[in-house]
């Protein structure tokens, strides 16, 4: 055999033996990939009906925050409200969203837009279990409620009444992992 | 010529680079890793319940993976659990000796209904002081702890009948009975060997020593139930049938057979039945927690029911079985009885219906106290010879075949029920004691895996000094030959497991406690009800715990020489969050309460100061916040008590 028929094989030779490696890499890629991506799970996925009901789970059965849940949807935030936490949430009624300028909602409800409405959510969130009487402490000893996004939010009371970030509260929820102020205001900074 | 030698270099690189991926791939084609591999977030097939010997324990294993989930105290104390620490549960280890911390805990068996597993509780026994346990299978935790009279090492224990009517436990030291100053050399004749029939409330569970059968004075090793045609029948294996009491490993290997015990416990029942029994004094504790007030209490029994077997003929025979047998194990039909004699060439099968059928025609060879000893030959079923040297264990796959672990050969044999050949042998690493398959005490075994568990590991793990970790090796006995996949470590002894498909334990778990069925004598449901009362030197704190605080977290008023009650309950009501609280100076352990629960600590200041008590369980993104301070003033002090949150 002559140099020239070696050099003119080569290029074959190389490109089946590659070929025939690339094969068997391709199948093991398969299998690996067949175990891994079966797991997209995060907490909200978890199956309990003993415990009592999360701050999703009971946002997801209120009629008055449809809008709510399909936004904290859209902005694939579920496994945060069903966290240890401890967590309140400053939950907006359906109204409220209504009560936007018009479009609003729609434009932060695009795919495009997740980042920015993760942040608006993220603001009617506070670490710590604020009810009532904590609500009612807070203004009376004069302290802001410190919010996941950083913002400090000033509570006010006037009777029975209490505003929070200059949304009214309509009703507290306790939930198994944090409480529920329904308000009746988006709260914008 | 450059040509060719680079040519040659980039054919040599692509094909060892095809050969190391060929290797990869054709090793995944046929992969033992992958098939011990469980993913992340996937669930194990099985539980292995492993018990833990000389710790204690039970521990809380998936198969196949042999990941580790919990370990359970039932004869230790657990500081990670308080289990024997906090106030609830200290009489769990009562004993008629006093508070025991420790025992030695062997054989776990799971509770069956028709003879198959129904996963509601496993029982395991504690053999120094001897005891028998129940573990919910709810909760994982240790629910009843029953101690036996008249038993010293509690070994031939604890083996549930098919629908777990008792749970079964034999002494394996013959002592006198009852217990009296005599002289070691009257061993003969005076020592007895007590069998202890416990019966199961079929709904609850509860344990109570239904009667105890006074056995010769032999030592007695394991036992196991009689299933389906032999449901009734409970087996014991015997050695020192020469009524040795000094040097048993001479002394006890004389005789050319010891014994298996049949013992017809129906006829037992009966016999009860008919006040044909001794009720005789005795002195036993009786433990068991209480779910809806989160405490246990200790009750101590005073007599036993007791039955002398040479006065009621029909009630026990034995099967002479060669040389000081170990394992006495049931096949999941009910017919054949095998022994492993730890000292015999052969394994020795005995048969049920040969047994009745000598009963009947009393082909009997000779008696023992008055205990008739059936013909050997006339009982014998067949031998499985030249299996291994040192059998101990014989478990099933319910598919006619057994499995054998020989400690002395160190190996796992597989052999057939019926032509007694042997199919099939592999290596342990080493000296294998027991072998667990899956509902292996039933009439339903789940033959796809074998667990081997290892007394000497040697150089099998990284070493850790002169002691070393125990091990279970995992067997795929699917096909025909066994397969080897996996070893893993265990907690203290691996001594005998039990093991359940997972599907049969999943629905049923507790996941919390509901606080408006809390009904412990200090619970508080809210934080207002939160105070703290004296009562002379006694102060009784009644706390909550929600994330991220305790209620109060600041207390005064307490003073050196108190006695101060933490009563905690965590009002959480979601799974998985459970509080701890820990504080300075308390020589007790933490406290991890679940949700719903209420646990306590007592805590003696000695020291006046500002001492500061914080919750240890990673618990929420404000664990670290969560904390208090109990302010001690001298023991003369007039500091009123006062308990505040954040100063309200």
């Amino acid at each position: 055999m002559n140099t020239t028929k070696i050099k003119f094989l080569m290029p074959f030779l190389l490109l089946f033996l590659l070929c025939a490696c690339n094969s068997k890499t391709e199948q093991t890629g398969n299998e690996e990939t067949g175990l891994t991506t079966s797991h997209p799970k995060g907490q909200a996925s978890v199956e309990d009906d003993v415990s009592d009901k999360n701050i999703l789970q009971v946002a997801i059965g209120s009629e008055a925050h449809s809008t709510l849940v399909a936004a904290v949807q859209a902005a694939q935030i579920e496994h945060v409200l069903v966290n240890a936490g401890p967590l309140t949430v400053f939950a907006p009624v359906n109204d409220a969203f209504d009560a936007l300028p018009a479009g609003t909602v729609e434009n932060l409800l695009k795919p495009e837009n997740k980042g920015d409405l993760a942040t608006i959510l993220t603001r009617h969130a506070a670490p710590g279990s604020f009810n009532v009487e904590g609500l009612k402490r807070e203004a009376r000893k004069g302290r802001k409620i410190y919010m996941a996004t950083g913002d400090y939010l000033e509570v006010v009371v006037e009777g029975e009444d209490i505003w929070v970030g200059g949304a009214k509260v309509l009703a507290t929820i306790q939930t198994s992992n944090g409480i529920i102020n329904v308000v009746d205001k988006v709260i914008l900074p | 010529m450059k040509w060719i030698v680079a040519s040659l270099i980039a054919i040599t690189m692509v094909v060892i680079g095809c050969t190391q991926q060929g290797a990869r791939s054709g090793a995944l084609g046929d992969n033992i890793a992958e098939r011990v591999y469980v993913a992340p977030g996937e669930h194990d097939e099985f539980y292995a319940l492993v018990s833990g010997g000389f710790s204690g324990q039970l521990s809380v294993y998936g198969l196949p993976s042999g990941r580790l989930f919990r370990v359970i105290p039932v004869f230790s104390v657990d500081a990670e659990k308080a289990y024997g620490f906090n106030e609830e549960t200290k009489p769990m280890l009562n004993t008629s000796h006093g508070f025991i911390p420790w025992d030695d805990s062997h054989h776990p068996d799971i509770s069956q209904t028709n003879g198959e597993l129904d996963g509601r509780w496993v029982f395991i026994n504690g053999n120094n002081t001897p005891r028998i346990a129940r573990i919910s299978l709810s909760t994982f935790e240790t629910e009843e702890i029953i101690e036996l009279p008249n038993s010293a090492g509690n070994h031939s224990s604890s083996f549930v009948t098919e629908n777990t009517e008792y749970v079964v436990a034999g002494t394996r030291f013959s002592v006198p009975v009852p217990q009296a100053d005599i002289s070691i050399d009257e061993y003969k004749g005076k020592f007895k060997g007590a069998m202890s029939f416990i019966s199961i409330d079929p709904e609850e569970g509860h344990m109570d020593l239904a009667f105890q059968i006074m056995m010769p004075g032999f030592n007695y090793d394991l036992a196991h139930p009689g299933r389906g045609k032999s449901h009734g029948w409970m087996f014991f294996s015997t050695y020192n049938t020469e009524e040795a009491n000094t040097l048993l490993e001479v002394n006890a290997s004389q005789n050319d057979k010891d014994f298996i015990a049949a013992i017809n416990w129906k006829k037992a029942e009966q016999l009860i039945a008919e006040g044909k029994f001794d009720v005789m004094p005795a002195e036993y504790a009786h433990n068991l927690y209480d779910e809806s007030t989160h405490m246990a209490t200790s009750t101590m029994k005073k007599e036993v029911r007791v039955i002398d077997p040479s006065k009621h003929p029909g009630l026990v025979y034995f099967l002479p079985t060669p040389k000081s047998p170990h394992g006495c194990d049931v096949d999941p039909t009910g017919e054949y009885i095998i022994g492993s004699g730890k000292l015999a060439a052969a394994l020795t099968a005995h048969s049920f219906t040969k047994m009745l059928d000598a009963i009947e025609n009393e082909k009997f060879d000779g008696e023992a106290y008055g205990i008739p000893i059936l013909n050997y030959e006339d009982v014998l079923a067949g031998t499985v010879q030249q299996a291994g040297l040192g059998p101990l264990h014989t478990e099933f796959d319910g598919k006619g075949n057994a499995y054998t672990t020989f400690f002395i050969s160190s190996e796992v044999v597989k052999w057939k029920l019926g032509t007694w050949e042997v199919l099939d042998r592999q290596p342990t690493y080493y000296s294998v004691g027991h072998l667990m398959i899956p509902g292996g005490n039933s009439r339903k075994p789940f033959g796809k895996y074998a667990l081997a568990m290892n007394k000497i590991t040697k150089d099998r793990y990284l070493p850790t000094g002169p002691e070393l970790t125990q091990s279970a090796q995992l067997y795929d006995i699917s096909g025909e030959k066994m397969e080897l996949l996996l070893d893993f470590p265990t907690i203290g002894e691996p001594h005998y497991a039990a093991g359940i498909p997972a599907d049969l334990i999943k629905p049923n778990q507790t996941k919390i406690y509901r606080l408006e069925d809390n009904n412990h004598p200090y619970v508080v449901k809210n934080e207002r009800d939160t105070r703290v009362e004296r009562n002379g030197k006694e102060v009784h704190i009644y706390m909550t715990t929600i994330r991220s605080h305790f209620a109060p977290d600041n207390i005064e008023g307490i003073k050196v020489g108190d006695k101060v009650y933490f009563h905690v309950t965590n009002l959480e009501q979601d799974y998985d969050v459970p509080h701890g609280i820990s504080m300075i100076g308390a020589t007790t352990s933490e406290l991890l309460i679940m949700p719903g629960q209420t646990e306590t600590f007592i805590w003696e200041p000695k020291r006046v100061g500002v001492w500061p008590f914080y919750c240890t369980d990673f618990c929420s993104a404000l664990h670290q916040e969560m904390q208090g301070y109990v302010r001690v003033s001298p023991a003369g002090s007039n500091i009123q008590l006062k308990w505040t949150l954040d100063g309200d």
